[in-house]
């Protein structure tokens, strides 16, 4: 497609993979765009309704933020912008900003009667694309449809960058080869399987890609086929047209891959400040598995033999490979281990059925050839975003494995991060997606989305702990090692799992990460990576202060401003191992400890530690555990908003979202990324 | 024919409204929005402002027994009311919000609690006001519809 199509068809659905999509209402536009309005103030709300009919806009209004997001991510192709107000009860609007501009990177109009010069430079600093003064006049409505035209056509022009052919102009894989015998990260064996299992993928994939589609969804297996090439090539050497060509998915284009591993390389920076730490988890646990070549790759295929043995249900699988991406230490994983950082919230689940061997494999593999493989181009930012953090949990808890037992302590991990993921988007997969979409907006999000996207992370995580349930409690002990392992093993970066290679290339997980270096000093190994992708949900209020925590958690050691609910949460963590699960028998004791120890700070810090802790104390404790208190998070984020977060809150935030645990197991088709492609 | 009478009246009415500053330019931006599909807009909105800023009125007044008082908190009230209110015109309204959000900022509690009683009484009588305009209109509206050239 070419840009003048593109004008022409100004497809209102910001799609990132073609605009030929154009389908709506492409010439009465901007008439018809999409707009989701959120203000607690009735009145205004009202007023801007009418006003927005009155341009001709197809209006969707709420008056709070969570309902915003949750509609956002029923229908994440369902709108064109945001209008959002700064000041509301139940999140503060620069929360929301980087939710939204994390998970669905939309455009987002912030508006308020404040006109101070600080508060119109956060709008800027946290991604708005512009900021209104109230009261809003319908002229200024009127040209919010430039700031879609304007986002879409930026992104255009990363595929144009990216590369010069479409997906027309893939060549033959064979060249591949060379590719994969010289590439760094994976072995032979892995880049033949890797092969074998992208064209497996591609042909999956072929039912589910849409051409038609106007944003592309990508869904665990994509992911794991893009990993795979991207691992492949190396990712220094990773282009998309390449990548596009080893991934052979019809119906993907240049555009797609490009605007995908931009956001990879993002994620991969938040990760790579954990990197160090995995680095050398992996080789430890590299060298425990000699069967790991079978296995490491934890590859869409792996993973789904896996469940086919009955072993990983299709969650898991999915889980798995985010968990695998969590890893990202091991090599052989790594595409694999990419792709799961999406699905590491499903991970958990599968890790622990995998079976200690199968998983240490796993994750022995995913961690070395995440460490080898990617280069870590994360800075250690301290936690731009939560999402950083939280996936560096998740990190972490895969790192921790090798502490402890390889294949309890992957599948904790992974659970761990997965759950993380799967809390934040109560789904897992869909961390990953919106962490990939949100990779631009992560750099522009800066700390506030990433405080979302750790909250997610951390309610992903505890969702996870549902599936996990059951495995989970055997990794439990280990798990709870984990952390504590964790802490002292990692000098300061609290995720050294984010560091895997996969999760560095979230660059724009990166972004949020400088955010929340600056939150979390010390923290370094976020894994931004896939956290984004969890971060989906629910700590959006603070959740990014929390994975600073969480973050801090790692790097306690840190001097990050959270550095002291970061030890509160460190020891938060090492108490809680098990005694917290006491909490309503699950995490939630650990996230209640955590949550006390996080009182000690600041307030501020204390959500996010709290949110953090939630999460890291999910993810530390069994994974049922973080099952449960990523319900409770999910569940309650509005408890969590308040002010101060109470442990009473917390606590019946959790038990509240124990509740919520049932409803929402079985949501793994978050954001497009369908678990139903996981052959099980 | 009875109808012009009334109508020169509602001019007049909205006129001196505006004329002596209880209503702002964003009041006919909601004029502007009332058309035949919502013919009673204008007076929904304020219907709706009156009702919902009732809540924060009350929240201002307990916060403002408290002692000490939490001039955050204040603040924070505030701006929500100043919000709404900007958002329906009421100008009066908005400025008595603006001072007594800037007492908040220099701690002093004699200025806020006078300022607030003095926003009470503005809002308060722009209420009566834009009750009897209303009113007016109703009655107008309908033959205001029918005799309209359109």
């Amino acid at each position: 497609m070419n840009v003048s199509s593109v004008k022409g068809s100004m497809s209102i659905s910001s799609s990132t993979s073609t605009w030929k999509a154009g389908d709506t209402i492409s010439d009465q536009f901007p008439a018809g765009l999409r707009v989701l309005v959120v203000d607690d103030d009735p009145t205004c709300l009202m007023i801007l309704e009418k006003m927005l009919i009155a341009c001709l806009y197809k209006v969707t209004k709420c008056n709070r933020a969570e309902t915003a997001l949750s509609k956002l991510r029923e229908n994440k192709n369902g709108y064109d912008i945001v209008l959002s107000d700064v000041h509301m009860p139940d999140m503060d609007g620069f929360k929301l900003l980087e939710h939204i501009g994390l998970e669905m990177d939309l455009p987002v109009i912030m508006m308020s009667a404040d006109d101070g010069k600080q508060v119109v430079m956060k709008g800027v600093t946290h991604g708005a694309c512009d900021y209104l003064i109230k009261p809003v006049r319908i002229e200024a409505l009127k040209n919010i449809w430039q700031h879609v035209v304007r986002k879409r056509k930026n992104e255009w022009k990363e595929f144009e960058q990216s590369g010069s052919v479409e997906e027309g102009d893939r060549q033959p894989k064979q060249s591949d080869d060379a590719d994969y015998s010289s590439s760094a990260n994976e072995g032979n064996w892995k880049g033949s399987k890797r092969r074998k299992d992208e064209e497996e993928e591609t042909d999956e994939r072929d039912d589910t890609s849409t051409l038609k589609k106007p944003r592309v969804v990508w869904s665990v297996e994509l992911h794991q086929q893009f990993v795979a090439a991207v691992n492949q090539l190396g990712i220094d050497k990773a282009v998309p047209k390449k990548i596009l060509e080893l991934m052979n998915v019809p119906g993907l284009t240049r555009e797609n891959v490009a605007s995908h591993l931009q956001k990879y390389r993002l994620y991969l920076r938040r990760l790579s400040g954990v990197s160090q730490h995995q680095s050398n988890l992996s080789t430890i646990i590299s060298a425990q598995d000699p069967t790991f070549g079978s296995l490491s790759s934890l590859s869409g295929l792996d993973l789904q033999t896996l469940a086919a043995t009955g072993q990983l249900p299709a969650q898991s699988l999915a889980r798995l490979q985010a968990a695998g991406l969590g890893r990202a230490t091991a090599k052989s994983a790594i595409p694999i281990t990419l792709v799961d950082q999406r699905n590491i919230f499903s991970f958990e689940n599968p890790k622990l059925r995998f079976g200690e061997g199968q998983q240490q494999h796993m994750t022995n593999k995913q961690q070395v050839n995440l460490l080898h493989g990617i280069p870590t181009t994360m800075e250690p930012k301290q936690l731009v975003s939560l999402r950083h953090a939280a996936q560096s949990v998740g990190n972490m808890n895969m790192q921790v494995p090798p502490h402890g037992p390889q294949s309890s302590q992957n599948n904790p991990l992974l659970m761990q991060m997965g759950q993380q993921q799967q809390q934040q988007q109560s789904r897992g997969q869909i961390l990953v997606d919106s962490t990939i979409n949100h990779a631009p907006r992560l750099s522009s999000m800066g700390q506030p989305i990433l405080s979302n996207g750790m909250a997610t992370n951390v309610s992903s995580r505890s969702g996870i702990p549902e599936n996990i349930r059951a495995p989970g409690y055997s990794q439990t002990p280990s798990m709870l090692n984990f952390p504590m392992n964790h802490a002292s093993e990692l000098p300061g970066n609290c995720f050294p799992l984010g560091s895997t290679p996969g999760v560095s290339n979230l660059t724009s997980k990166g972004a949020f990460q400088e955010d929340v270096n600056s939150e979390i000093k010390g923290s370094g190994g976020f894994m931004p990576s896939y956290d984004v992708f969890n971060d989906l949900n629910q700590y959006k209020p603070q959740s990014w202060e929390l994975q600073n925590v969480g973050i801090a958690f790692d790097s306690s050691q840190h001097s990050n401003s959270l550095q002291g609910n970061l030890d509160l949460t460190q020891s938060a963590l090492g108490q809680q191992g098990f005694s917290s699960g006491q909490m309503n028998g699950h995490n939630r004791s650990a996230a209640v400890a955590s949550k006390a120890m996080f009182s000690t700070g600041n307030v501020k810090e204390l959500r996010s530690a709290q949110n953090v802790n939630q999460h890291l104390n999910n993810l530390l404790v069994d994974n049922t555990i973080r099952v449960k208190s990523e319900r409770v998070c999910d569940a309650s984020p509005a408890n969590i908003f308040p002010d101060h977060f109470g442990q009473d809150d917390l606590m019946s935030a959790l038990l509240k979202q124990q509740e919520s645990v049932a409803s929402s197991e079985n949501e793994f088709d978050f954001d497009g990324y369908s678990m139903n492609n996981i052959p099980v | 024919m009875e109808r012009n009478p009334m109508r020169r009246q509602l001019a007049s009415l909205r006129k001196s409204l505006f004329d002596q500053g209880y209503l702002d330019e964003q009041f006919m931006e909601l004029e502007q929005l009332q058309d035949d599909a919502n013919p009673n807009f204008v007076e929904e909105v304020v219907t709706l402002y009156y009702r919902d800023s009732a809540r924060l009125i009350l929240n201002l007044d307990h916060a403002l027994e408290r002692r000490p008082l939490d001039f955050s908190k204040l603040d924070g009230l505030m701006h929500q009311f100043k919000g709404s209110s900007s958002s329906i015109g009421a100008k009066k309204v908005k400025a008595e919000s603006t001072l007594f959000r800037e007492y908040c900022k220099y701690g002093n509690a004699e200025g806020c609690m006078r300022t607030f009683q003095q926003l009470k009484k503005e809002y308060a009588t722009l209420r009566k006001k834009l009750e009897t305009y209303f009113q007016l209109a109703r009655q107008i509206g309908p033959m205001e519809s029918a005799n309209r050239p359109k």
